[in-house]
């Protein structure tokens, strides 16, 4: 009874050598879900390097009041760039990278419930990334010298307009954004489907792990999220070629219904982009303080909570836009509730670890400082709620520094922490310890210096956008600091690629299970062969592997 | 390059009135900012008792339940799986905390935004442009730019009120020290008021991203006595200065395009796309405040807008030093 069919120890196959063409072929033709979902890991990296350069010349700008490094559109265009880049083609991958890879391991299944769709959001995906970035070469139209976007982000109407905005560059945006986010749709039904359909015999919805959960509703918050952003994109696009006048304010349009559009959207977005850490943190902590999650029922309702309520929350970015007194009330009201559950996940990530045994490897340590970054990035989400507050802190650095501290030091430090712990099973060797130590002091120490003291530039008046500023408004000390933070970020990140180079080329074989690990990804060889699991495996609680080296003291008898 | 913060800063503005350029939130001269200061305050004491203790509790943690040396490898941990009046306590005491914000943010939103002007009150309209402020007077029939004169209001009963419209694009209205932003919107109107309690220039900034010189659409609130706000109004209100000394300089100035982008009230300029030059010479500042209005300055400026400021909506007029000399001459007779 009390055993699990497959066993600890297993066969290893002999590797096969390709060439160069045989290599390449295999890996644009493939449809297995590891594959796919490293491609969508390392594209997501590489767009985070690349808008992390543009991030480093932004701070240069910045650096000194009133300097020359970049003109004023070049500027616009590096943090319209830099924003879209890390949302849509950092973010938003990542979530289809990390779950296409690990939800079929943890869930004991052979690949996802649609693999050829799968390889189709892949490579729509990057086909969406790379239009953007042509507009480089394009934005200018036909004859036009060329340019990227400069409409920020979320692309404000009127701004957007023809009228103020020539060229094709605001196309390039709204079609590059359009065609990823159908990527990231097909891996939503994706996931949903396979968690679903395919959990292994005995995986309950109740056993399922907490990576799983999180990305299960990760994955509807995306499908609910993210049309509203593609209508009103192509109303947009439609205003902009097809005469139509949604937006176009000079024919009557509505600037704030582009607002209500993109917020319906952006503000579910970035709980979408924080949910993939949460997935990972309830992995991580569980088994380096060696105790099982604290709360799962609390946590899956928490992020279920989470879900739900950040649907009615999006018009706390719209609090100076003029609403009334009422709407304003509400959403401010909605805003500090989702505090509540998210304030009821770090305190059960922190009661994981009380009583355990903390081991601080580097994945470790990136959950702990995100827990107190992501402590603090809550904490100043409440005071942006308060809407008299938020009146002064609106569209200032204060709110820059925030978001910084929810979408770094929370949902990038919540990444490194899963590349550090599933590297050895994705690629069979261990990230060296000692150069991600660096990695981590580097990150926490430059991170904290560039957006902490942001929050200061806030108080003091400092508008966010602005491409330089004058000498005598108290800004510069600030400004000269975050600037060096950043450098030591972009360090942290050099750092970073260099573990993960020189770990492929020397680093030390990892055996298949190095964390004593719980959950079925553990279960199999490092990497993972193409079927994942010889037989497929049987599971009776949450923590099966805890089970099978337990074979006194099982989960199963107290769950 | 031109240097023109240095000499902005060597330039004394408007004498005898303080200069705020440290537009410190905490630091409110203002009603409404007097009263997002208060909840801000509230706000900061209530986060940081529980930034505080959570943070303290993670790092005990932390540290307390670090593995040490001496442990044994493979002994496990006692297995905890969770507690249920703990999650209860755990979220029934952050929603009381969160009940109490949204009362009190409840009431100062309402007396913030639900505020009613008294009928003696100083009405502007405040009309955003790419990348300057257009500041009309209807009770006046004054229009200025970039610089919005009111009257002091010591004890709060003298509040301007205001409001906002956008030519083009979004712009919004945030003066830190009078109160938080209002955005400018175009086909639509939007209000706020404010009432600086103490004589002052005070500085903001245009708070919502507007395209190319965002960064460069500076906002100043020059608050004044009574009597100086209504000498100053009464003298704006009058059409431009006709100095016959210069009447061959104006001669010259009207044979330009000039006339077709600005008004000067009183003659044949009567363009609307640029800032209103009746009475420049009462104005600090030029180009939205990244000059002050000095000769050199309004030289350097209508001899090359776009090397001062990249991509604004002044073309370089390519004039020669004589025509150059001649309409700088002229302007400076608008006081
Ligand atoms: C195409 C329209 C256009 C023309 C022609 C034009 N201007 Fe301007 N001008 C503007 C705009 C727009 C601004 C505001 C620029 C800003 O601050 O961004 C401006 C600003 C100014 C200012 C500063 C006003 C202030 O208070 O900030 C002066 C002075 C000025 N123009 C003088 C002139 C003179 C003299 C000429 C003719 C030689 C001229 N302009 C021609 C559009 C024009
Ligand atoms: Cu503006």
């Amino acid at each position: 009874m009390a055993s699990i069919d497959y066993p600890l120890e297993r066969p290893r196959h002999g590797e096969k050598t390709y060439s160069f063409s045989e290599a390449l072929y295999s890996w644009v033709s493939t449809v297995d879900h590891k594959r796919l979902g490293l491609m969508y890991i390392v594209a997501a990296l590489i767009f985070m390097i690349i808008a992390g350069i543009m991030a480093v010349v932004i701070r240069m700008q910045l650096m000194f009041p009133e300097s020359h490094v970049v003109s004023p559109d070049t500027f616009n265009r590096l943090f319209t760039m830099h924003g879209t880049t890390m949302v849509f083609l950092l973010g938003m991958p990542m979530i289809a990278g990390f779950s296409n890879y690990f939800v079929p391991l943890m869930i004991g299944a052979r690949d996802m419930a649609f693999p050829r769709m799968n390889a189709f959001g892949f490579w729509i995906f990057l086909f969406g990334g790379l239009l953007l970035y042509f507009s480089y070469i394009g934005g200018g139209g036909l004859g036009g010298a060329g340019s990227a976007p400069d409409v920020g982000w979320f692309a404000y109407a009127p701004l957007t307009s023809k009228a103020f905005s020539r060229g094709a560059a605001t196309d390039y945006w709204i079609l590059g954004i359009l065609v990823s986010g159908v990527g990231s749709i097909a891996s939503a039904i994706n996931v949903i489907a396979t968690t679903i359909s395919l959990r292994c015999p005995g995986m309950t919805l109740s056993r399922m792990p907490m990576f799983v959960w999180v990305m299960l509703v990760d994955s509807w918050l995306i499908l609910i999220a993210l049309p509203p952003l593609n209508a009103a994109q192509i109303m947009l696009l439609m205003d902009r070629h097809l005469g139509s006048n949604f937006f176009e304010t000079q024919a009557g349009g509505s600037a704030v219904l582009w607002q209500h559009f993109f917020w319906i959207f952006g503000h579910p977005e970035v709980y979408i982009l924080i949910f993939p850490a949460f997935a990972i943190l309830s992995e991580v902590i569980p088994v380096f303080s060696r105790k099982p999650i604290f709360g799962k029922p609390a946590m899956v309702g928490a992020v279920v909570a989470i879900g739900f309520i950040s649907l009615g929350v999006w018009a706390h970015h719209m609090f100076a836009v003029g609403m009334t007194a009422w709407s304003n009330t509400f959403f401010a009201a909605s805003s500090m509730l989702v505090g509540v559950p998210t304030g009821i996940k770090i305190f059960n990530w922190t009661a994981t670890m009380y009583g355990g045994r903390i081991r601080y490897s580097t994945a470790m340590m990136y959950c702990c400082a995100f827990l107190l970054q992501f402590l603090v990035a809550g904490l100043t989400g409440i005071m942006l709620a308060v809407a008299p507050f938020d009146w002064q802190l609106h569209d200032s650095y204060f709110v820059v520094a925030h978001f910084h501290f929810t979408l770094i030091g929370g949902a990038v430090f919540g990444i490194f922490a899963g590349i550090y712990y599933w590297f050895p099973k994705v690629t069979g060797k261990l990230l060296s310890e000692k150069l991600g130590k660096w990695n981590f002091w580097l990150f926490v120490i430059g991170f904290n210096m560039t957006f902490l003291t942001l929050h200061f530039a806030g108080f003091l008046g400092m508008p966010r956008r602005i491409y330089t500023y004058a000498p005598d408004r108290g800004w510069d000390t600030i400004n000269f600091i975050a600037s060096v933070g950043a450098f030591i970020q972009a360090a942290a990140v050099a750092c970073f690629v260099w573990n993960v180079l020189y770990t492929l080329k020397k680093g030390e074989p990892a055996g298949d299970d190095p964390w004593d690990g719980w959950t079925l990804e553990w279960a199999t060889t490092s990497p993972p062969p193409e079927y994942n699991f010889e037989k497929l495996p049987v599971v009776r609680s949450s923590r099966p592997l805890w089970d099978l080296k337990h074979p006194q003291d099982p989960d199963w008898k107290y769950e | 390059m031109f240097n023109h913060a240095q000499l902005a800063l060597l330039q004394a503005n408007v004498p005898g009135l303080p200069q705020h350029r440290i537009a410190n939130i905490f630091r409110p001269l203002a009603t409404p900012g007097a009263s997002e200061k208060n909840i801000a305050l509230l706000t900061l004491a209530i986060t940081g008792v529980i930034f505080v203790v959570v943070a303290g509790l993670i790092i005990y943690t932390m540290w307390r339940f670090r593995r040490k040396p001496g442990d044994d490898e493979h002994q496990e941990p006692p297995q905890v799986y969770g507690s249920n009046q703990i999650e209860v306590a755990w979220t029934v005491i952050p929603i009381l905390i969160v009940f109490v914000l949204i009362g009190v943010s409840a009431r100062v939103i309402a007396g913030v935004e639900n505020a009613s002007p008294p009928a003696s009150t100083t009405k502007v309209t405040l009309v955003g442009h790419q990348w300057w402020w257009e500041v009309d007077y209807p009770q006046f029939t004054v229009r200025t730019a970039n610089e919005i004169h009111v009257p002091v209001s010591r004890d709060g009963n003298n509040a301007t009120y205001l409001t906002l419209e956008s030519q083009d694009v979004i712009h919004s209205f945030w003066v830190p020290q009078l109160g938080g932003k209002m955005d400018l919107i175009p086909n639509r109107q939007n209000f706020t008021w404010i009432d600086p309690r103490e004589p002052g220039v005070y500085y903001g900034n245009c708070a919502e991203y507007c395209g190319t010189q965002h960064a460069n659409m500076l906002l100043r609130v020059i608050a004044q006595e009574p009597a100086d706000f209504n000498t100053w109004a009464a003298n704006e209100a009058k059409p431009a200065v006709e100095d016959p000394s210069v009447s061959a300089q104006k001669a010259v100035y009207q044979s330009l395009s000039c006339v077709n982008c600005h008004t000067i009230r009183g003659t044949g300029s009567i363009g609307q796309f640029g800032p209103d030059l009746t009475h420049l010479m009462s104005r600090e500042n030029i180009g939205a405040g990244v000059l002050t209005n000095t000769p050199e300055h309004l030289r350097a400026w209508v001899n090359d807008p776009q090397a001062i400021k990249p991509g604004c909506l002044m073309p370089s007029m390519k004039l020669t030093d004589k025509e150059l000399d001649q309409v700088v001459a002229y302007l400076e007779t608008l006081k």
